[in-house]
């Protein structure tokens, strides 16, 4: 066997030897380990662009990461979920209130699921949406900006897991909680909880024209645990599916007693029905209080408004709404493919992949083909809605992505790999190693009705020896697959920040163009605003001193100022002059207890300082933003709390 | 001997690749025939599994390896090349079969099992011996039945002291860093369907 690898081996070097010094006029069609093109494939020469952006979660970080594709370069994080000391996000005084909750101000979360708005079921690239897993949120990001737009609370929420996906107009963005709670809180034994606790899906609307969502209604559902969820598209649009795990109703040592029942459920949810219910007056209005927190780009500035009720739909009271689908070995992953008619579990206790079809489901619930129901919601019979199954042989399927060209795409954790699979005839393909241990797995638009089938990326759970040890933490590993040819080759990989649960990919066609370059100056409505440099003024209210200040290469306005004393609460209000594109600048006062800030052009940022000793104290700009940069700073001379030292400013005298 | 003969294949490949990019400028790498073969090769010695790591706690596959009484079972899993999937993060709970149960099967079944043309039955004969777990063998005593890696569940039998899985008795356990072996006296064979 193996002397026969290495004659083969031998006469391939042989024939590379001849071919690929010959007269330079090969075929097309080559692949295999030994493409010498790979390099090529992923290489951006200095000063190309990437053909896609990648938009990966940080899972623990809280935050967003863009990539470029196929380079695997990192562009930019943007905060979310994340107090993030490259910018001041959640220090900042404006940006404070975007990690405003009903439990107090969270400095950190643990973001997930990535999805691009869409309309008619392809990307449109308006924004970006993601969940906030641990303290239930939705936020919306502004693609124009890649800034943190909106964030919403989501109440009767717990572990806000099988979310943020999107509809196909994007009418709802849908977040489905993980564990199950009582609804509303209550002080009652755990032990209870079997019949009890509820899981809460909730649709939240998002305004077509700015985005600005709004919770419309939430299902209050058995306490399962809701694991993943996405939309129907095309024909099944109107629907959503949602995986569940512990339909046992274990509240104890889910690894034994939530995988007793051989099948679990997929939810398919008529969100069209239930809305139509709902606006004819449906559903119950419960006290609730969540934070919904509104970033403007006009004042710079977010706002928080505590909400105190959200409607409730018993799902038991609308006929024809949810029904349950079975789907063996607990399943994870609930993927919908471009055309709307396979649903596909993946069981993560298992090797096969269950496909469920649409239009079975459709045909078995108008024939009342029901296998008994659960909390009065009707089972289907697992037979009557299978439209067939992948025998991988993987071990422990997660996800599944669509090329747009019949094909579907899984991960295997423990085989660590990706089986790419044929929708209808469920045959596999073709198959590859991942290094090591794969969760997630993108293709740009690949749960859209159009997928840009070019590349797969994996993102792994473990990084293990494939770059240099860098102590105990490593960054995780994705890997890029070009998938063009009609099989899996690995072309690429590279490290990702934080724990990527899932991505979303788009063109960067259709993101460059419209991305904005700096805010305008004249726009700026922040109340603290300094507009020209002429306008630069301190102003003292009891303990609170105000300093407008202005930047601008290389100085700041102004840049001396007296008066301050021990015990004051000083608020220094820089505004960007510069209307040019990247020439942010930063600020830093020795001594805050707060963070530094960084400014975009035409923005004004504030940060607290509160000094606590008597002296000259030196503030400067921490961005290289000029040639000057080094000469960009000023002084605060602090005087004892008792001192009568009027209040005074100026630049240059 | 497996890391020699990967060594040797890695510079075989890397004498090829060399071939093949000394004249980058002027070619395009050819197809051949046997591309696809060296592809699939190259990746059969790759992943977690042929990592060096001295230091950390032996998993589930490593410990296998270094069993002297587990030499059958190690040939089985390298022939059904499911070495990448022991040793993943897990939690893996395998039945490790020993030499002597693996002799006590009808004559040849083994060398049949070992077949090229065997793999798919083999493999899943060894999935069959492994679950999605961390559990001892007292913790075992509250379970009646596991679901296995091959999709098939097996039974879980309490007689006094003693543990049987699939009718094979637990005779010894070692903890692994990615889970933990119990070594059974017999080869469980999975239920027909």
């Amino acid at each position: 066997m193996k002397r026969n690898t290495y004659l083969v081996l031998g006469l391939l070097g042989f024939a590379a030897l001849l071919t690929s010094c010959g007269n330079g006029n090969q075929g097309k069609g080559s692949s295999g380990a030994l493409n010498s093109s790979n390099a090529e494939k992923v290489y951006v020469a200095p000063g190309e662009h990437d053909e896609f952006y990648a938009f990966m979660s940080g899972g623990y970080s809280g935050n967003l990461t863009v990539y470029g594709l196929p380079s695997g370069r990192m562009f930019k994080e943007i905060p979310v979920f994340s107090q993030f000391p490259t910018s001041g996000y959640g220090y900042s005084e404006e940006t404070k209130p975007m990690l405003n909750t009903s439990f107090g101000f969270v400095p950190w979360d643990d973001s997930h699921h990535p999805d691009i708005s869409q309309t008619n079921g392809e990307l449109d690239g308006r924004w970006i949406f993601i969940n906030g897993n641990n303290t239930p949120r939705i936020a919306r990001i502004d693609l124009q900006t890649f800034e943190t737009a909106e964030i919403i609370e989501v109440p009767n929420s717990a572990g806000n897991h099988s979310s943020s996906f999107i509809t196909e107009n994007t009418e709802y963005v849908v977040a489905g909680t993980r564990f199950s709670v009582p609804v509303p809180q209550a002080d009652m034994p755990i032990k209870d909880y079997k019949g009890n606790f509820k899981g809460a899906l909730s649709f939240i609307s998002v305004d077509p024209e700015d985005g600005r969502m709004d919770i419309k209604f939430q299902i209050l559902m058995p306490g399962f645990n809701y694991d993943l969820s996405h939309p129907g598209r095309g024909k099944s649009h109107g629907w959503f599916f949602f995986t569940t795990y512990n339909t046992e109703e274990a509240n104890t040592l889910l690894e034994v007693n939530a995988s007793q029942n051989d099948k679990d459920f997929i939810a398919a949810i008529n969100w069209k029905k239930i809305e139509e219910y709902v606006n004819n007056g449906g559903g119950t209005k419960m006290p609730a209080n969540y934070a919904h927190n509104v970033y403007s780009d006009e004042t710079h500035t977010a706002t928080s408004t505590m909400v105190k009720e959200v409607l409730t739909v018993d799902p038991t009271k609308i006929p024809g709404a949810v029904f349950f689908l079975p789907t063996p070995k607990s399943p994870h992953g609930c993927d919908v493919d471009p055309s709307g008619e396979y649903i596909i579990g993946n069981g993560k206790l298992s090797a096969d992949l269950t496909v469920h079809s649409f239009d079975k489901m459709i045909a078995a619930i108008e024939g009342k083909k029901f296998d008994g129901e659960a909390y009065g919601i009707p089972i289907l019979k697992f037979e009557d809605v299978l439209a067939g199954t992948v025998k991988s042989g993987g071990l422990g399927p997660l996800h599944t992505e669509f090329d747009g060209e019949g094909n579907a795409y899984t991960t295997f954790f423990i085989s660590s790999e990706v089986v790419m699979w044929k929708l209808g005839t469920w045959e596999v393909i073709d198959r590859k190693p991942t290094y090591y241990s794969v969760g997630h797995l993108m293709i740009p638009g690949g749960n859209s009705r159009k997928p840009f089938g070019k590349y797969v990326v994996a993102m792994n759970k473990i990084t293990k020896d494939r770059y240099l040890p860098t102590g105990p933490e490593l960054e995780h590993s994705a890997q890029l697959y070009d998938i063009s040819g009609g099989k899996m080759e690995l072309i690429y990989d590279f490290p990702t920040h934080g724990e990527p649960h899932y991505a979303a990919g788009i063109p960067a066609e259709l993101l460059a163009p419209k991305s904005k370059k700096f805010y305008k100056l004249a726009d700026n409505k922040h109340p603290y605003a300094t507009l020209g440099a002429a306008d630069a003024k301190v102003v003292r209210e009891g303990k609170d001193v105000h300093i407008y200040m202005s930047t601008i290469r290389s100085h700041f306005t102004p840049d001396n100022i007296e008066g301050v004393k021990v015990g004051d609460k000083v608020y220094f209000h820089i505004t960007n002059q510069e209307q040019d594109f990247d020439v942010p600048h930063g600020f830093a006062v020795i001594g805050a207890n707060t963070s530094e800030l960084l400014v975009m052009p035409g923005q004004t940022k504030t940060i607290i300082w509160e000094p606590k000793q008597v002296g000259v104290w030196p503030f400067y700009c921490t961005d290289f933003c000029s040639a000057l940069h080094q000469e960009m700073q000023g002084y605060v001379r602090v005087s004892p709390a008792s001192s009568n030292i009027e209040l005074s400013w100026s630049l240059g005298d | 001997m497996i890391s020699t003969n990967y060594i040797k294949l890695l510079m075989m490949s890397f004498f090829i690749l060399v071939l093949t990019f000394s004249c980058k400028n002027e070619s395009k790498t050819a197809t051949t025939p046997n591309s696809n073969n060296v592809g699939t090769e190259a990746t059969e010695k790759q992943g977690q599994a042929f990592i060096a790591d001295d230091g950390s706690t032996p998993n589930v596959l490593q410990i296998a390896i270094g069993s002297p009484d587990h030499t059958t079972l190690v040939a089985a899993v390298q022939a059904a090349q499911l070495e990448n999937a022991l040793v993943n993060a897990g939690p893996l709970m395998v039945f490790a079969p020993t030499n002597e149960a693996f002799a006590a099967l009808p004559a040849g079944t083994v060398e049949d099992l070992l077949k090229p043309e065997n793999k798919d039955a083999l493999a899943n004969i060894l999935k069959f011996h492994v679950t999605a777990g961390n559990y001892s063998k007292d913790f075992l005593m509250k379970f009646k039945k596991l679901g296995q890696a091959n999709d098939q569940n097996t039974t879980v039998e309490v007689k006094g002291e003693d543990v049987f899985v699939g009718g094979a008795k637990i005779i010894a356990s070692i903890p692994a860093g990615n889970g933990i072996v119990h070594v059974v006296d017999k080869v469980m064979l999975p239920p027909s369907e």
